[in-house]
């Protein structure tokens, strides 16, 4: 059988780098509390990569009334390799990291 | 038109004849001389291109590496200390595939701290997937440029070369060089064809992330595949050249007097020109001497050197430069080559480290320790170091 080789000399994408995804690294999976989240957006300012997106508020209401109004996160686990920064930035300890065979069914 | 001009004014020369079209450069002794020139060709009208001054030789690599990315030709110097610090972008320039030619200045790393010859700083980058042509004058310098960017520009090869020169014997001295037409290269390199570039309407990211189960090895592989076909390129960009310009140079190695030679001595660079003339002197006293100037070292020249080592009965490999290893570069891949296909005598001698000068007397004694391991078929010594201090055998 002939080698196949790539025509480009060079790695060249036509495609973004998102297509890229490396959730699959992750050994630990950082699961947010929404009970205890207080909506401060700490976690996203510290994800080393951009694996905190932002909710409507209804998606994941909060417990007390006057967080109701704020957005609320989730976690791209397509892209969270689960670093676990979040969970020790996370002032209300409202992200726990569960290994990953452990998770069980539910998902993301 | 022939001028008077230094290695560093031919090499400016040489960017200038090729039209880069984007130069970033750092300063470092004896390099600097080379984007002085290109500098005041710039502020003078006489060549259309941008300089950019950065604050580092990692950021002049990274800068051509950019530059030619959007699809024009670039050109860069540096030596020593410079090149070692642009170690790690040099492999993106190659694995990037950027045609990119730089002018290295053979310059001794510290410490001791020199700023002369010596070939450790080139030797140090023999794997990051440039090619490299050293010089043995000054005309060698500006047309090696030249020849340089036709080359590697070639669709098939796309690698980027050094265009290596010694340190002051070259770099600082002035000799008679003819400058070639503008027409005329115009013609021989032609207009910069980028087989890819960064195009805002056509987005697209470089270098991209690989997977182990992904073609990095095949990408590899192609690099390695265009250093091999880069050898027919070579030899015909080499011969077009001599005939249009009227030169006469070897692609790979140039032989001297090796012909029925019963020893060769195998160089690189300056010594090549003083070991010609005294290959000269004993060739009258009947001592059939010869000498091989190794021109390309990236790609390797295999074939030759195994051709000129079975013609002989010894091969004295002269390196300025030491490797903590098996010997110095030239020798080690030398014998590399020569395992399994010839069982001729090879002996390393180390010499002119930190710019000592090396001289025809002592390139004679060379020689003569070369004619006695011809006659009697036995190296006494694998890598002998010449000339150290109080060793009077060399002296």
């Amino acid at each position: 059988m002939p080698i196949i080789l790539p025509e480009e000399p060079t790695p060249i994408a036509k495609v973004p780098s998102t297509e890229n995804k490396t959730g699959g690294w992750r050994t630990f999976r950082p699961i947010i509390d929404y009970e205890k989240c207080i909506r401060c957006y700490i976690c996203w300012k510290f994800c080393p990569d951009t694996a905190i997106d932002f909710a409507a508020p209804e998606k994941h209401p909060a417990p007390k009334d006057a967080l109701k109004r704020f957005d609320t996160v989730e976690i791209n686990y397509d892209y969270c390799k689960g670093c676990g920064i979040c969970a020790n930035e996370c002032p209300a300890n409202a992200i726990e990291l569960v290994l990953e065979q452990n998770v069980g069914g539910e998902e993301e | 038109m022939k001028k008077i001009l230094t290695g560093n004014e031919s090499a400016a020369w040489g960017a200038r004849l090729s039209k880069a079209k984007v130069v970033a450069a750092y300063p470092i002794t004896p390099q600097t001389s080379i984007i002085e020139t290109i500098a005041s060709f710039i502020a003078n009208g006489e060549m259309d291109a941008r300089y950019i001054r950065v604050e580092s030789e990692h950021s002049a690599m990274a800068a051509c590496i950019a530059a030619e990315n959007t699809g024009v030709r670039t050109f860069t110097a540096t030596s020593a200390h410079g090149l070692a610090l642009m170690h790690e972008v040099l492999m993106w320039a190659s694995g990037a595939r950027l045609p990119i030619v730089m002018s290295v200045v053979n310059r001794a790393m510290a410490p001791p701290w020199s700023v002369w010859t010596d070939q450790l700083d080139t030797m140090a980058e023999r794997d990051v997937g440039w090619m490299q042509v050293y010089s043995e004058n000054n005309q060698e310098v500006l047309d090696s440029i030249i020849m340089s960017y036709r080359i590697g520009e070639r669709h098939h090869i796309l690698l980027p070369s050094m265009v290596i020169e010694d340190a002051f014997i070259l770099s600082h001295t002035a000799e008679a060089v003819d400058i070639p037409e503008q027409k005329k290269v115009d013609d021989f390199i032609g207009e910069f064809e980028p087989a890819f570039k960064l195009d805002p309407d056509e987005p697209a990211g470089f270098g991209s992330l690989i997977m182990p189960e992904g073609p990095y090895m095949e990408f590899r592989y192609k690099m390695a595949l265009a250093m091999e076909d880069a050898k027919r390129e070579i030899e015909k960009a080499v011969e077009e050249y001599n005939e249009t310009f009227g030169r006469n140079y070897a692609p790979f190695v140039d032989e001297y007097r090796t012909e029925d030679a019963d020893a060769i001595m195998l160089v690189l660079g300056t010594i090549g020109s003083t070991a010609k003339d005294v290959v000269d002197a004993m060739r009258k006293e009947g001592k059939k001497v010869g000498v091989a100037r190794v021109r390309y070292f990236r790609p390797f020249p295999t074939e030759e050197i195994r051709r000129i080592a079975k013609s002989t009965n010894m091969l004295g490999v002269v390196d300025r430069s030491y490797s903590f290893g098996p010997g110095a570069d030239l020798y080690a891949e030398t014998k590399s080559v020569l395992y399994s296909h010839t069982d001729v005598p090879v002996k390393d001698y180390v010499i002119g480290l930190g710019g000592r000068d090396v001289t025809p007397e002592v390139l004679r004694k060379l020689f003569d320790d070369m004619l006695k391991i011809a006659n009697e078929g036995v190296v006494d010594k694998e890598i002998e170091w010449v000339g150290l201090h109080g060793d009077e055998r060399w002296s």
